[in-house]
């Protein structure tokens, strides 16, 4: 492997790894793959670990484990990355319906950037996205991979409530929103799809590795979306890239049926 | 189906269903919440004969009236907010019958800010991404993901043991937590002290910060001294460990805790050793608050010695329940056990009332 991983105190119950360079996707597979060889062959006082962009944070048991044999284990794994197979990529796509009511905010981006809201929405919905990782709210995909044609910072008072479902651009990232919450994200569309699942396992649509792509669809369509959501019979399109195959196979999910 | 236990008549301040938590899910962004003192809610559990991490109420500062729906056992540990049964004072850290229609409320809260109250067999309430806890945030597990309020009725999960048989079981002086005033919390520095300039980090271990009014299940922050930093408070977002010591830009430290959110990107000057959580989870707002450095070995023994003390109790009190059955333990007084527990030694007392 390249470099090796630095790792971290962080306090008596936790240390993180961290792999060396910024964010990008080669660093952010390194923490997957170190993540994945850590779910797929524990060792005993391994308790939980918490992938983000660069960093996995390790919990344990030190009364399970110790620091120095921690470390070394940690070590170990680090190193049989390179041969740690990920699982084969998916593409999840995003129903979203741009502008009007479900997007407050698109003719502000457009207007920031000097493009047109029907350019904003093309640049925004072409482009295929990394999840990074998951955090700041249950569902919630650190999305990686905007164009910055279509950047503009957060409000400066963020709103008290944001809709399940909106789809926002903060700074030079995008996101959707899994529940209502306040935020600070320019809203630019919404989708009628749950992100947070609290009756599936695991109990979110996205996973950290998948490919997101955002699919405009009609007032219309939303509102058709939204009633097969609530009666569960939406299937989320998500579509399995096997290795080796160069070929793709679509799969309907078995999650996103439910309402949160 | 669940054995009504209590009806309450009035929620307190803040009462919510907590047990240890959702760890394991936060990499779906799912915070780990459960109580906030998680040592005192232990103890509460094990003196009524539950499994240490049962789901019991977390009192916040000005209890709740509840009265009782059902006849059990009950224990309150942790902050001291003068429990009374039918208006009297009754122990803490002890196991205490309670009769139906008896009313169980609180006074003033004399120390700390926390206190649990266990029932025997748990609160019952259904259980969400594998526990009873409250996400206040959310707004899911515990009583539909909010508060106690007036009117609801409480539910027990059936107890194991024979619930007269636990009563007037306590817990030693030497196993309950010291909520001393002006605590030094001790941390472990890292991971991101690098990013503190020397005087920032001397700052922050010799000042006196004081606990802000926003306080809640997912931070304190402090007031006092600014710790300088030495080039900008962000960094990657990334894992954010309980009690972890963040400092953003404006220099004024936060502890997360409990309900704090899974991934975040200020910058972390230390972490609250584990044994020492409890302690912060019982600082009130106004509470000054002082930092003292530890390695982490030193803190990790601290903890295995709070474990291993907290462990025999828990046999001490195993031992006592077993000799009642067989009639030997009978006589009231103080039961003394000496146990070894992974090669030390330990005097355990046990309290009979």
């Amino acid at each position: 492997m390249a470099q090796e991983p630095k790792i971290a105190v962080a306090g008596d119950r936790a240390v993180l790894v961290e792999f060396p360079g910024g964010v990008s996707p080669q660093t952010n597979r390194q923490v997957r793959g170190m993540a994945r060889a850590l779910e797929e062959n524990p060792f005993p006082g391994l308790l939980e670990v918490l992938p983000s962009y660069r960093s996995l944070l390790v919990v344990y048991d030190p009364l399970a484990i110790d620091l120095k044999t921690l470390n070394q284990k940690l070590t170990e794994r680090a190193v049989a990355i390179e041969t740690t197979e990920l699982p084969p990529h998916r593409t999840v796509e995003i129903p979203t319906v741009y502008g009007g009511e479900f997007g407050p905010d698109l003719l502000d981006v457009a207007e920031y950037n000097n493009l047109t809201p029907a350019e904003v929405v093309k640049i925004h919905s072409r482009q295929t996205y990394l999840v990074y990782c998951l955090g700041f709210a249950p569902g919630f995909p650190f999305l990686g991979g905007m164009s910055p044609r279509i950047a503009m910072p957060r409000l400066d008072n963020p709103r008290r409530k944001v809709p399940a479902g909106s789809v926002g651009i903060g700074g030079h990232q995008t996101g959707i929103y899994p529940l209502e919450t306040p935020g600070g994200w320019r809203l630019i569309g919404r989708t009628p799809v749950h992100l947070y699942l609290p009756q599936e396992d695991p109990p979110v649509l996205l996973q950290a590795g998948d490919h997101l792509r955002f699919v405009p669809v009609s007032q219309e369509e939303y509102y058709r979306i939204s009633r097969a959501v609530a009666a569960g019979r939406y299937r989320v399109k998500i579509t399995t890239f096997i290795p080796g195959t160069k070929m793709s196979r679509r799969r309907p999910s078995l999650a996103a049926s439910r309402s949160p | 189906m669940g054995k009504p236990v209590f009806r309450v008549i009035s929620p307190g301040l803040l009462t919510t269903v907590q047990d240890l938590g959702r760890p394991g899910l936060q990499r779906f962004g799912v915070s780990e919440n459960g109580a906030m003192d998680t040592y005192s809610l232990r103890c509460a559990n094990v003196l009524v004969g539950n499994e240490d991490g049962a789901a019991g109420l977390e009192i916040t500062l000005q209890g709740p009236v509840l009265e009782a729906a059902g006849r059990t056992v009950v224990a309150v540990t942790g902050a001291d907010l003068s429990p009374r049964l039918n208006g009297k004072p009754v122990p803490m850290w002890e196991a205490v019958m309670v009769e139906t229609g008896d009313t169980l409320s609180f006074g003033g809260a004399r120390a700390g800010s926390r206190a649990y109250l266990a029932v025997a067999g748990g609160f019952d309430v259904p259980v969400v991404l594998g526990s009873r806890s409250t996400d206040l945030k959310v707004g899911f597990g515990g009583l539909e993901g909010r508060p106690l309020r007036k009117g609801d009725l409480l539910e027990s999960c059936p107890s194991p043991v024979q619930v007269e048989t636990l009563v007037g079981r306590s817990l030693p002086p030497s196993v309950r937590p010291d909520i001393t005033f002006y605590p030094e919390i001790r941390v472990v520095l890292g991971p991101q002290d690098g990013y503190f300039t020397k005087a920032g980090i001397e700052t922050f271990l010799n000042s006196t910060y004081v606990v802000a009014p926003e306080w809640d299940r997912m931070a304190l922050r402090l007031e006092g001294p600014v710790v300088e930093h030495r080039e900008g408070a962000d960094i990657i977002s990334e894992g954010i460990p309980v009690g972890s010591v963040q400092v953003p830009k404006d220099g004024h430290p936060i502890i997360l805790m409990a309900a704090r959110q899974t991934i975040g990107g200020y910058t972390k000057i230390a972490v609250v050793a584990t044994v020492d959580l409890g302690r912060v989870a019982q600082l009130r707002p106004g509470d000054q608050v002082r930092f003292q450095p530890v390695e982490v070995d030193s803190a990790q023994e601290l903890l295995r010695e709070q474990e291993e003390r907290f462990r025999a109790a828990v046999t001490a009190l195993a031992a006592r329940a077993r000799g009642s059955d067989s009639g030997h333990a009978g006589k009231a007084g103080t039961l003394r056990f000496r146990m070894k527990v992974k090669g030390r030694a330990y005097d355990i007392s046990v309290e009979e009332i």
